[in-house]
């Protein structure tokens, strides 16, 4: 009976190309316009570390002076360097790091490549484990190295690439910002898309290309990049110093359970009195303790512009959706002799309503592969935008299937009033006028 | 022409002629939005910057390792820079308006002890900058040359609030002049910066907008007198006398390789560059809401043409039965060109209020401001007219029918 009705489908379909052409026209633009800012939203609003993502916390603490205070206020996004080594040594937390990002140069030994820069990331021991960061070659430093403000290095595989040809670079030295530092271990694939441990760089596609300790990149002078929010006289705080009052380095912990999510958050508490007591802090504790979405969602990752696109483009397939109806409505309603007949010979209301639905999802179905080529088309003008973002815009599998389950299903939903209106018909009266 | 015939066929495709009505409402809720979209991103991209624009290059080198000589370094270059022909002026500046990032903001207090910030603005320094960029002076005074403080002393001064090392002086733009003290007159009078730190007013300029964050006021922003290196972020700006700004930029840049080779570039462009960057995003979105805007009325005017034919297609019978009882083909095309204006004023109507609550929602949640009541009619017409031009085509159809149609039965 289905195979039946498809054929019907096909018939009548081809019976007015252009009214077909018309609403198959309306949903793949409908269609296409969305799930191509479907897209960028699912791809850009992503968990970064998909099973980790819910055990991993970025603490908050307020530091500031009295100044703009406000009591219902967010505290800083950032710790100071005070805070943030504080939080590392009372390691109430299975794994803590702390960490900041940089810029330095990269002296190849090659004299065919000219110094560049490179964004870096100046962390302690626990960013690999905690992150679950994958390594190709060699090993992540451990606490020992941290402590010693050893001479190490990891890069990136891109960096090894680079400099490497992608062979195994660990024992070899690298020259960074004049200091000769031994590489100990060169990253698998690790792009985590946001970039969510450090959102004042680039939030998308801000992967590193060198990690070293913390401590040694201190020790060497090395430039902070991201940044510094300052109170007081903290000036602006571009190169800020251990006592400046700024905010500059992001703490992260991992906390496998509530329980213990809910144990730190008292701790940070705790802590806050402690300073306030001492002097340090002037504000009443003001912690936050947000998990890795809950801090994406937070921070807004995701750019305003991207999310009105969306709203844009779902308004614009109502409207190509309200068209196919009006369309649908016209076509359906103009074979109503035809439907009389097949009612007169004993087909009962469902068998029509279901061949006009069979009718709405061929049409749903050509609109949908219309919709999928123009999402194609539309990705790849999204991908060809400065935005930094824009290489992330791809139509993965589950977005693929769901374009085109979007596609028969709106379109039979706009299929189903027109479908149902025209079952209405009485048979006697249709053969009648004929 | 009477309506009322009109009104009863309607009447009889109640479902239909609400499809049409719907179609026609969101259309015209949507291109009221967002050709004010539009016009919010141009306007916003077309905001001065308070400075020689089209006379001005940025370069920006890093330095790799510690550079104990980099203040005399940078006198050199900046001396070696202005002996290049068609260089009017050089400086070393922290920032430049509408550079995207904003590396330096300051919270200004009108009195000691004060304990909200009145104005935050955007600050600017380095050597030589507002004649470089070419910023008016409208009242007081440039700064002078012995009023200058180094940024690696001025920024452990203020670490520890040494008075004694940090400038004394400032100059405001004219915005923030307005807003801090409105109806009088800045100079000498006094701001405090962090810790209660005094600054006098010497000058006020023409307003300069800000690197980033133009929301926050577009050209609210002050000048310290700093000076600073590149190895403190610094970046050379020259202003050009009219000449080849490429020509110049290239011997900049090899008169600065040249002195120091051991550099890495790590910007070289004109300000016009530096201004498109910043804006390619509104330029990106403006372009996307332009191509929505198209498709959409293309679709609204496909769909009330092809539901046109099919109405034209339904009545052939009465249309041939009219023209046979006198009516002319001018009659018959006015009836369908009124129907559709009836059925596209009903939509728009509609289409007001939902654009009105779109607005509210998009006011609520993207920081715009309300639609101005020009943008009503502007999608009303818009709306006519796609509409009109629609149903031309089937309403020429209809008018062609010849009354003989009435005395065939089928």
């Amino acid at each position: 009976m289905f195979g039946y009705y498809v054929d019907l489908a096909l018939r009548s379909l081809r019976r007015n190309k252009a009214l077909t052409a018309l609403m198959v026209l309306a949903i793949a633009l409908g269609i296409g316009a969305s799930m191509t800012t479907l897209t960028v939203l699912h791809v850009l609003s992503g968990d970064p570390l998909p099973g980790r993502s819910s055990t991993l916390y970025a603490p908050q603490l307020d530091p500031r002076d009295m100044g703009d205070y406000q009591p219902q206020g967010e505290p800083p996004d950032r710790v100071s360097w005070v805070d943030g080594m504080n939080l590392l040594q009372a390691k109430r937390a299975g794994r803590q790091a702390l960490m900041t990002g940089g810029s330095v140069a990269i002296q190849p030994a090659q004299s065919a490549l000219d110094p560049f820069y490179q964004t870096a990331r100046y962390t302690t021991a626990d960013f690999f484990p905690m992150f679950g960061v994958p390594f190709q070659y060699g090993h992540a430093w451990g606490a020992p190295e941290d402590a010693a403000s050893a001479a190490v290095v990891v890069i990136s595989s891109t960096l090894n690439d680079k400099l490497f040809g992608g062979r195994d670079s660990s024992g070899r030295m690298l020259r960074v910002e004049g200091h000769a530092l031994r590489i100990i271990g060169v990253l698998g694939d690790w792009r985590p898309n946001p970039h969510f441990y450090d959102l004042n760089l680039k939030s998308y596609g801000g992967d590193e290309g060198v990690y070293l300790p913390l401590s040694t990149s201190q020790d060497l002078h090395l430039a902070h990049l991201g940044g510094a929010d300052c109170w007081g006289n903290g000036g602006d705080g571009a190169t800020p110093a251990h006592t400046a009052p700024c905010v500059w380095l992001q703490v992260w912990v991992q906390l496998d359970t509530p329980t213990q999510a809910a144990a730190y958050q008292q701790f940070l508490i705790h802590y806050s009195l402690e300073q306030k007591s001492l002097g340090r802090f002037l504000r009443p504790p003001n912690v936050r303790l947000r998990n890795l979405m809950q801090w994406l969602d937070y921070e807004q990752v995701v750019p305003g512009d991207v999310r009105l696109q969306n709203w844009l483009a779902l308004g614009f397939l109502l409207v190509c959706l309200v068209n196919t109806v009006g369309l649908m409505l016209a076509k359906f309603l103009r074979r109503s002799a035809e439907l009389g007949v097949r009612r007169a010979l004993g087909a009962s209301r469902r068998a029509l309503f279901m061949q006009l639905l069979v009718e709405s999802a061929v049409i749903g179905l050509a609109g949908g592969l219309g919709g999928l080529l123009l999402a194609y088309l539309g990705l790849w003008l999204v991908r060809r935008r400065p935005a930094d973002y824009a290489p992330l815009a791809h139509l993965d599998g589950a977005m693929l299937g769901m374009t085109l389950v979007l596609a028969v299903v709106a379109s039979l939903l706009a299929g189903a009033l027109p479908a149902w209106r025209a079952c209405q018909i009485t048979p006697a009266l249709q053969l009648k006028s004929d | 022409m009477d309506i009322r015939p009109i009104l009863s066929t309607l009447r009889r495709h109640k479902i239909t002629a609400s499809l049409l009505i719907l179609q026609i409402a969101l259309t015209c809720a949507i291109v009221c939005n967002a050709v004010f979209l539009i016009h919010q991103r141009l306007q916003q991209m077309d905001i001065a910057s308070g400075i020689a624009e089209h006379e001005l290059l940025q370069i920006k080198f890093a330095y790799i390792g510690d550079r104990p000589d980099a203040y005399a370094q940078a006198q050199t270059d900046l001396a070696t820079l202005q002996q290049i022909a068609g260089v009017q002026a050089v400086a070393l500046a922290n920032q430049l308006p509408l550079s995207g990032y904003s590396m330096s903001n300051s919270g200004i207090k009108l009195r000691p002890q004060q304990q909200q910030t009145s104005l935050e603005v955007a600050s600017y320094y380095g050597q030589n900058l507002l004649a470089t960029l070419g910023v008016r002076l409208i009242s007081g005074r440039d700064f002078q040359p012995d009023e200058l403080v180094d940024l690696k002393t001025a920024l452990p001064a203020l670490h520890s609030g040494d008075m004694k090392n940090l400038p004394h002086t400032v100059i405001v733009d004219q915005a923030v002049a307005a807003r801090l003290w409105p109806g009088q007159n800045a100079l000498g009078k006094t701001i405090y910066f962090g810790n209660d730190i005094p600054m006098q007013v010497v000058g006020v300029s023409a307003p300069l907008a800000r690197p980033d964050s133009l929301q926050m006021g577009a050209q609210n922003s002050i000048v310290f007198p700093i000076r600073l290196t590149a190895t403190e972020g610094g970046s050379y700006v020259i202003r050009t006398t009219s000449g080849d700004r490429e020509q110049v930029l290239k011997s900049a840049l090899a008169a600065l390789k040249r002195l120091d080779p051991n550099r890495i570039v790590l910007e070289q462009r004109t300000y016009d560059e530096l201004r498109d960057g910043y804006f390619q995003d509104d330029r990106a979105m403006a372009g996307m809401l332009a191509g929505v805007i198209a498709a959409l009325l293309l679709v609204t005017a496909l769909g009330i043409a092809g539901l046109a034919s099919f109405w034209v297609g339904q009545r052939r019978r009465t249309i041939g039965v009219r023209r046979a009882l006198g009516a002319t083909r001018g009659n018959i095309l006015h009836y369908f060109q009124t129907e559709n204006f009836l059925l596209a004023t009903i939509g728009i109507a509609l289409g007001m209020v939902l654009a009105y609550g779109i607005n509210l929602l998009l006011m609520l949640h993207y920081e715009l401001p309300r639609l101005p009541a020009i943008y009503f009619p502007i999608g009303a017409i818009a709306l006519w007219l796609i509409g009109q031009l629609a149903v031309l085509g089937p309403a020429l159809r209809a008018a062609a029918v010849p009354p003989v149609v009435a005395t065939r039965s089928v």
